[in-house]
């Protein structure tokens, strides 16, 4: 039988505050456990958690760049259970009054547009972070993590594969950062995933039952998680058992994902409204303050890239995939004016100078205007492209301005035709048998002089004009 | 009876609370009496009247986003029954 896999993400991203949401402690990861911790994140008796304005503008901003509906008035509530990183026994969460609701975003599966629904997007709390011993029957409770600004996204069921999955994951991402609330770093847990998957019969109108998955941390892992889940649902339906309903891991070293142990109890929150929060009122007035500051998004910038550089789509994909990055080329673009020649070395050299170092565009030793400046000397036919790479490196490597380099090496272009002349006659003069076998109708040795004479110039020849007086003088006996 | 002691005993489960029977009947007895209270609440016409999260009409306390001093680890565990390296020590749990 033919299955359809139905997958609905929930998506938690942590804000960009520099102090959590509801107290003044920091937000800063990997700092000693417990430094960023105070009566109010610890739940201590009797403190009163205050509202961090930034948490509500910034996911104002995101339900905006989503096309969610801001509610106008909006309510925290707790979320009751157990659990030793959450100190209070209580999450502050939405429930019935999230921030947004009804939005989407288009995402691109091979070419075609795909519009994954948004259900809704709304504020909470993190929770702390908790260490097993290996050895020992204990757990370490560190709370720095809790009261860390999150917003929950949750889509619709209307992914349909792993790839749309994850398609979309990359789309949130590439919103967050660029509307620069959440820094994205998934190895630190500021963007994580669970999912909801399920499959049924081609056609049919039901939902199957659902099994919930968490534990992965990369878009990769999200991806092979759910081929992989969506085949063990087959395999058990197909030989005759029925999925259950329940949360499973998934095991990265296995490539599989297992049962969550412990009894499967049915989860009983018992939401309230929390009385220590007062509602959140957002006004239209707020909602268009908020509305003037957002950025160009992806998806708007990367189609302003092909029409306005007539440049291929995958290059203005590659070139929007960072904020700074798009910066980064449209400055060199405006310092030269040739669009097509900037992608190219801004996608080639500096993305692969940087990659090999782990570097962000943002650390890029050289800048749009080197790079400007180089590609102009090129244009110029003061050095030559191949030149270029050389010129290129050194500039990364030494923070040089491009004439300094190509002044320090001697690298600039030959464009003098007596010596041009020159270096051809004693090439022509060193390979006498290649020169008459050339005029006995062997055409294809002309690269090999071309490429003697660029090495007897250390491939600084203007190569047109070698090409040029090459023919001419071969020509001529 | 509105609650009967089978939901007291869930309730008290979901709070991690162990009561003895007769606390079972007790709460079952008391809390019954609060519900038929909200009963009589119910009987007031609210028609025309936004059902309200908070006893207070104020909205909007923020604070602006700032990093004040916290705690020094050592007093934030000093309640813990255990601590081992700045972290509060617990029986494992895995979830």
């Amino acid at each position: 039988m033919e299955y359809e896999t139905v997958i609905g993400l929930e998506v938690h991203a942590q804000l960009l505050t520099d102090s959590k949401i509801f107290c003044g402690c920091s937000t800063k990861f990997g700092a000693t456990p417990n430094s960023h911790t105070c009566q109010i994140c610890l739940g201590m008796p009797g403190v009163l958690p205050v509202l961090n304005r930034k948490v509500v503008e910034f996911t104002i901003k995101m339900g905006l760049a989503t096309h969610c509906r801001i509610n106008p008035e909006d309510v925290f509530a707790r979320k009751n259970y157990f659990y030793p990183d959450l100190p209070k026994g209580y999450q502050i969460s939405q429930f019935d009054r999230p921030l947004a609701e009804d939005g989407w975003v288009d995402v691109e599966i091979d070419g075609n547009k795909k519009r994954i629904g948004i259900i809704r997007i709304h504020m909470e709390e993190d929770a702390g972070k908790l260490v097993h011993d290996e050895a020992g029957p204990f757990s370490y409770v560190d709370f720095n993590r809790t009261g860390v600004p999150l917003i929950e996204i949750v889509s619709r069921p209307d992914i349909r594969s792993p790839e749309e999955a994850s398609a979309y994951l990359r789309r949130l991402h590439e919103i967050l950062v660029y509307l620069e609330i959440c820094d994205g770093n998934m190895e630190e847990g500021s963007f994580r995933c669970d999912a909801n998957v399920s499959i049924r019969p081609e056609g049919a109108d039901e939902f199957g039952t659902r099994t919930e998955l968490k534990n992965m941390n990369s878009f990769r892992n999200v991806q092979r998680a759910l081929e992989y889940e969506v085949k063990r649902q087959q395999y058990v339906i197909e030989g005759g058992g029925k999925v259950i309903q329940e949360t499973r891991l998934w095991d990265d070293a296995q490539g599989t994902t297992h049962s969550m142990r412990g009894k499967e109890e049915a989860h009983d929150y018992r939401y309230f409204p929390d009385p220590d929060l007062v509602p959140v009122a957002i006004d239209e007035a707020w909602i268009e303050q908020i509305r003037a500051t957002l950025p160009e998004l992806p998806v708007e910038k990367r189609e302003r890239f092909a029409r306005e550089y007539g440049i291929p789509p995958y290059d203005a994909g590659v070139l929007t995939t960072t904020r700074a990055l798009a910066e980064f080329y449209e400055e060199t673009v405006r310092l030269t004016g040739k669009p097509k020649i900037a992608s190219n070395w801004v996608m080639g050299d500096v993305l692969r100078y940087l990659n090999e170092e782990k570097r962000d565009i943002q650390d890029s030793p050289v800048t749009p205007s080197a790079l400007a400046g180089m590609i102009n000397l090129i244009e110029k036919g003061t050095i030559s492209g191949k030149i270029a790479k050389e010129v290129f490196e050194e500039m990364y490597r030494s923070g040089k301005g491009p004439e300094e380099i190509i002044r320090e090496k001697g690298l600039v272009q030959i464009t003098d035709e007596d010596a041009l002349k020159k270096a051809i006659e004693q090439v022509l003069a060193a390979n006498p048998a290649e020169v008459e076998q050339y005029r006995a109708g062997k055409q294809k040795l002309f690269g090999f002089f071309v490429g003697q004479v660029m090495k007897a110039t250390g491939g600084k020849a203007n190569p047109a004009l070698v090409n040029e007086l090459l023919k001419k003088t071969l020509s001529s006996p | 009876m509105k609650i009967t002691k089978a939901e007291v005993e869930y309730v008290a489960g979901l709070a991690r609370l162990e009561f003895s029977e007769e606390g079972k009947e007790m709460f079952a007895t008391q809390l019954n009496s609060i519900l038929s209270y909200m009963d009589m609440l119910n009987r007031v016409d609210t028609s025309g009247v936004e059902p309200e999260t908070h006893a207070i009409s104020l909205k909007n306390a923020f604070r602006e986003d700032g990093v004040w001093k916290s705690l020094d680890p050592e007093e934030a565990t000093k309640n813990a029954p255990e601590e081992r390296g700045n972290c509060f020590r617990v029986p494992k749990v895995i979830e």
